[in-house]
């Protein structure tokens, strides 16, 4: 969820009143906000770098505020603003308006060498803008929230604002060998190649994140203006020629990308949040894309879509009312309306008088299904004022088998005298293979592609490494240590539909100054008498025969064979075994598969 | 011979022998000192049932030294009475014999002696009788031979007035077996040992999740199974209308798998229809406009969360015709490629619901979560409005903590979107409401625990599963003890 930090009396000023912090956290969780903290600059700074570091710094009072991640126009304090006072009724919802230029269009030309790296381009013009201090710095952060959100740390789209008086249009939108684009970057004061820049911005601890995104590419994106000034070279960084100030007054805006949906709402979102302060209040001039094709666009889109719902459609699945049985509490279409055109969704009843007509604005990109304007009604009307009621749903419940047999066993585990582990699914592969003196290939473990650390590189095969390290973790507990698990492990397997599939284990340990074989053993024989398996071979009984393997002590391991199938082993552990977990006493240990007793 | 050695012999002697055996009489047999015996029984004894021991005490009698003495050369009187030759003895020579004081009035009173005074060089001694019996010697004879008892209690107590003879109580052991007799021994702990408490102890992660298993059965919910980590991309986002750009997607967030790295099969006309939804739109969608990868949708992951076991539970709902209202839940293992710290780990468990009728509202909703959560002793909820990115409408649901006096997030709600049921077969009139909320959270509150590693894994401290209480989510918390009750 992005969070927006916004000067608390620059909001209250453009709200046009004062609340207390309380009633500020009260109006954002109506709405759907979360007040998440409230500090300053100087706090911030003292707490991350320590107090000498802070001494200099603001300590006017900052709100942070938590947005849902879908509504890129509350990412600013311009939205927000536009967004509670629309919720209070207090201004009317601005229309955005798109507008020719008295002179000439400006053009962005596509060439087709984009098609590989990022082949989709939109643009705008802000005209006569008046930055403030505030605004300007609100203008940059917009477009970081949007780079880190919808834009998807810029992988999806970047976006790029210039100084339109210092650059002459047409622009052209190419990509070139990297050694063959050469400009002054931003805060730089001399020209780079990409080359060298790639190299530089490694140590950036800001742009290096951004680097993969075009690096051992054959062709980098970059925009030229008609005098071949770099605009910027999408998605790193933009030139220092063109760069904005407070003092700039139009703004060429692009946005490049992967995504030609993401771009055009990007666009959508800096031009209708930022047309405040334009001198025509909400217009924006257009600017014309030509794509590779020869045919031209233009934006931003600024469109404008009508929804119809019905009203009971909307008191239905709000659960307003059970409108059919009395029907005198549910909200009647018009209320329905005023409800969604506070939500910044204007609307009105039209046709028989239970249609709502609700017009969705370029702002409210989230609305992509009339299940949003549900919502949206249902947050005005307020979550907490609705009626709450049980469904009438007859249902008869039932366990998952497996679960139910688990429940119960885990219980006589138990009574039996062993304590219960809880151990990760996760972990290495030296726990479940080099560990248990066995190769990793013969495990038929799934392998994680991207662990963070070596504990995460497979999920486990077997039960007993984890109970192994509980043991180890617990040496100074009084002996003997007796422990037990009942869950899942995975294992590869053709035959399902993912590859892989879970079995329910269930692994005993004995851990004391003497083996305890026969303690295990006496478990085994507990737990075959709880599942009501007999001894023997005859009817499904249970068996075990001398066996060996690498995690046990030679002439100290068996096979258990039960209901005519292996379903485990169990045995001394080998001494290794014992040393490699940090062990050291002796170890008897029990693993069975609780599915064929199903 | 050391004690365990004399106690094993003991022990086998007593196995050999009809009904037991006497200290005293072994340590005869064994030509020990009886005491080394009596160690050896009293080490057995503290074993517990190996053996019976009953103690005797027998009394007898033996000769003081002067006793043996006398028993030996005679009395002291015999041996005055024999140094004395037929020519007489003068008294003061006899009176420096050995015996000669204590003999001489003995044998004075015995009669076998005289004295006469009237000497010419003093006091002279000659015998009266020519031979005597010494009744003390062979009464002394009889006691060292062992048969004291064949003297009359006059006898012998004047024999022990003259301190020759002493009585002695013998302290001797019968011992026979015990009810756990075995002639092998083994040590036993000297403390209290755990083995002596036998007792197992169930996880308090796991006792939680009993109780919500419990409070799902009580509501009519059905388990669903949940047996699979590995999931497809598919059935993880894609079914559940989650965009491949989105950053639950990305490598920072998920554990991929390179090993098998692919789903093997997916069912491709729901596939096709998915694919349509997210690229196109349709169902009354706009959809997310983009070009939608059937590779992206392959790529195995561990599962992020159990919510597609419950797109796999739901579109086999969809398959069956007519359609049946159910109520579903499930609690298992979700993987998460996250930074760790004290509430976060790589692994915990979700704890899901979910209701497909005909009809549901956000009342509806509303209205099970206030059960459910009553269940659990929370009954001060509020609601408020989130963004999930497969239910619309969202609700967080929020109550109020007395110990932290403000609104704590409890869970996650929403109806699931059109987009995610509508391509699954589902009727247009069906909707699926749905919660789900970790199963560390409450346990870490009902608990006390901070860190979330002294909960789960292999870390925890299993003193802390040892000691941990009952799990009962709707009783009230016991208050503090009070200064006065302390």
């Amino acid at each position: 969820m992005p969070t927006v930090s916004v000067k608390r009396d620059l909001l209250f000023q453009a709200l046009g009143r004062t609340y207390t912090d309380e009633e500020f956290d009260e109006l954002c969780f109506e709405f759907g906000l979360e007040l998440d903290e409230i500090t300053s600059e100087k706090e911030i700074i003292s707490k991350e770098q320590g107090n000498v570091k802070a001494a200099g710094a603001s300590d006017v009072v900052l709100y942070k505020i938590d947005v849902p991640a879908n509504r890129y126009d509350l990412l600013c304090l311009e939205g927000l603003v536009r967004g509670l006072q629309v919720f209070k009724e207090r201004i009317k919802a601005p229309v955005y308006k798109r507008v020719m230029p008295d002179g000439k269009i400006q053009k962005l030309i596509i060439t087709e060498e984009t098609a590989k790296i990022r082949p989709f381009a939109v643009a705008a013009v802000l005209r006569n803008i008046k930055f403030t201090k505030d605004r300007y710095d609100s203008f940059i952060e917009l477009q970081e929230k949007l780079h880190q959100n919808i834009c998807r740390k810029r992988a999806l789209v970047a976006i790029g604002t210039h100084d339109l008086d210092t650059l002459s249009g047409p622009f052209t939108y190419t990509a070139k060998r990297p050694s063959d684009i050469k400009f002054k970057p931003l805060n730089k004061t001399k020209e780079y190649t990409a080359c060298e820049l790639m190299n530089i911005y490694k140590t950036d601890n800001h742009l290096k994140h951004y680097l993969h995104i075009i690096e051992n590419k054959p062709l980098y994106p970059v925009i030229y203006d008609s005098n071949g000034v770099v605009l910027s070279m999408p998605p790193i960084i933009n030139g220092d020629h063109s760069r904005i100030t407070v003092n700039t007054r139009n703004i060429f805006i692009e946005c490049t990308g992967t995504d030609f949906t993401k771009a055009k709402i990007v666009l959508d979102i800096i031009v209708t949040m930022f047309s405040e302060y334009c001198e025509n209040q909400f217009t924006v001039e257009a600017a014309e894309v030509v794509f590779p094709n020869g045919k031209s666009h233009t934006f931003p889109e600024l469109a404008y879509r009508k929804e119809m719902v019905r009203a009971d459609l909307i008191n239905k699945k709000v659960g307003i009312s059970l409108w059919f049985v009395h029907s005198f509490f549910r909200e009647t279409p018009e209320n329905l309306a005023k409800l969604l055109t506070r939500m910044y969704l204007k609307s009105e009843v039209i046709g028989d008088g239970n249609q709502i007509e609700i017009e969705i604005p370029p702002t409210r990109a989230d609305i992509i299904h009339a299940c949003d304007i549900v919502e949206d009604a249902a947050i005005a009307y307020g979550y907490n004022n609705i009626q709450m009621t049980l469904p009438k749903t007859y249902t008869i419940a039932n366990q998952f088998p497996l679960n139910k047999l688990t429940e119960l066993l885990r219980h006589d585990m138990a009574a039996a005298g062993f304590t219960e582990a809880l151990t990760f699914a996760l972990c290495s592969q030296e726990d479940i293979a080099d560990k248990l003196g066995v190769d990793i290939s013969a495990t038929k473990a799934v392998h994680i592609s991207n662990p963070k650390t070596a504990e995460f590189q497979v999920a486990r095969t077997t039960l007993l490494p984890g109970l192994l390290k509980t043991i180890a973790a617990n040496r100074k507990m009084p002996l003997p240590l007796k422990l037990f698990e009942i869950s899942d492990i995975v294992i590869k397997d053709s035959n399902t539909d993912v590859g892989a599939k879970n079995y329910r284990h269930l692994c005993a340990v004995y851990y004391n100054k003497n083996p305890g074989f026969e303690i295990i053993h006496g478990l085994l024989d507990r737990i075959m008498q709880l599942l009501d398996v007999p001894p023997g071979e005859d009817k499904g009984g249970y068996v075990i025969k001398a066996s060996e393997g690498p995690a046990f002590f030679p002439g100290r391991c068996a096979e258990i064979f039960a209901r005519g199938q292996s379903v485990g082993k169990l045995g001394v552990l080998h001494p290794d075994v014992i040393t490699k977990f940090e062990l050291t006493m002796p170890c008897s240990s029990l693993e069975i598969n609780v599915g064929p007793f199903l | 011979m050391a004690d365990g050695q004399v106690a094993e012999l003991l022990l086998r002697r007593l196995e050999a022998s009809d009904g037991g055996l006497d200290s005293a009489e072994l340590a005869a047999e064994l030509g020990m000192e009886h005491q080394a015996v009596v160690g050896a029984v009293k080490s057995l004894q503290a074993l517990g049932e190996v053996i019976e021991a009953e103690l005797r005490s027998t009394k007898h009698w033996e000769l003081t030294a002067e006793g043996e003495e006398i028993a030996r050369e005679g009395s002291h009187e015999a041996r005055v009475f024999r140094s004395i030759p037929p020519e007489g003895l003068a008294q003061s020579e006899l009176m420096r014999l050995p015996s000669g004081k204590v003999g001489f009035s003995k044998a004075m009173s015995n009669k076998w002696i005289r004295v006469d005074k009237s000497a010419a060089d003093g006091p002279r001694v000659f015998r009266v009788v020519d031979s005597m019996e010494d009744e003390v010697q062979r009464r002394l004879q009889l006691v060292r031979g062992g048969q004291a008892e064949k003297l009359g209690e006059k006898e012998r107590s004047e024999l022990r007035k003259r301190k020759l003879l002493a009585e002695v109580t013998l302290k001797t052991y019968w011992v026979s077996k015990g009810s756990a007799f075995s002639t092998s021994i083994s040590k036993q702990e000297t403390e209290l040992s755990p083995e002596m408490i036998s007792s197992g102890h169930l996880h308090p992660l796991l006792k939680v999740r009993s109780q919500f298993r419990q409070i799902f059965l009580e509501m009519g919910f059905t388990e669903m199974p949940t047996d699979n980590f590995i999931e497809s991309s598919f059935w993880n986002f894609d079914a559940l209308f989650q965009p491949q750009q989105h950053p639950a997607r990305d490598q920072h967030d998920t554990f991929f798998l390179r090993d098998p790295a692919e789903a093997l099969q997916l069912p491709m006309d729901y596939v096709q229809r998915v694919k349509r939804t997210h690229s196109q739109g349709g169902y009354g969608s706009q959809g997310y406009k983009y070009n939608w990868k059937l590779d992206e949708a392959r790529k195995n992951l561990l599962r992020t969360h159990t919510t597609s076991a419950s797109a796999r539970a739901l579109y086999r709902l969809a398959q069956k015709k007519p359609f049946t209202p159910v109520k579903y839940f499930s609690i298992d293992r979700v993987f998460r490629n996250e930074t760790l710290d004290a509430t976060h780990l790589a692994e915990f468990h979700q704890i899901e619901g979910v209701v497909a009728d005909h009809g549901l509202t956000l009342g509806h909703l509303m209205g099970v979560l206030r059960e459910f959560f009553t269940k659990l002793g929370i009954t001060q909820l509020r609601f408020k409005p989130a963004y999930n990115p497969y239910t619309e409408p969202s609700m967080e649901v929020f109550s109020y903590h007395q110990g932290l006096k403000k609104w704590v997030e409890v869970g996650n709600s929403g109806v699931f979107r059109p987009e995610m049921l509508l391509p699954m077969g589902l009727p247009e009139n069906v909707s699926v409401i749905a919660w789900g909320l970790s199963l560390e959270r409450p346990t870490m509150i009902k608990y006390g625990i901070n860190n979330i590693r002294e909960l789960v894994g292999h870390k925890v401290n299993l003193q802390m599963v040892y000691d941990s209480p009952l799990c009962r989510l709707d009783a009230e918390p016991r208050p503090p003890p009070t200064q006065e009750a302390a």
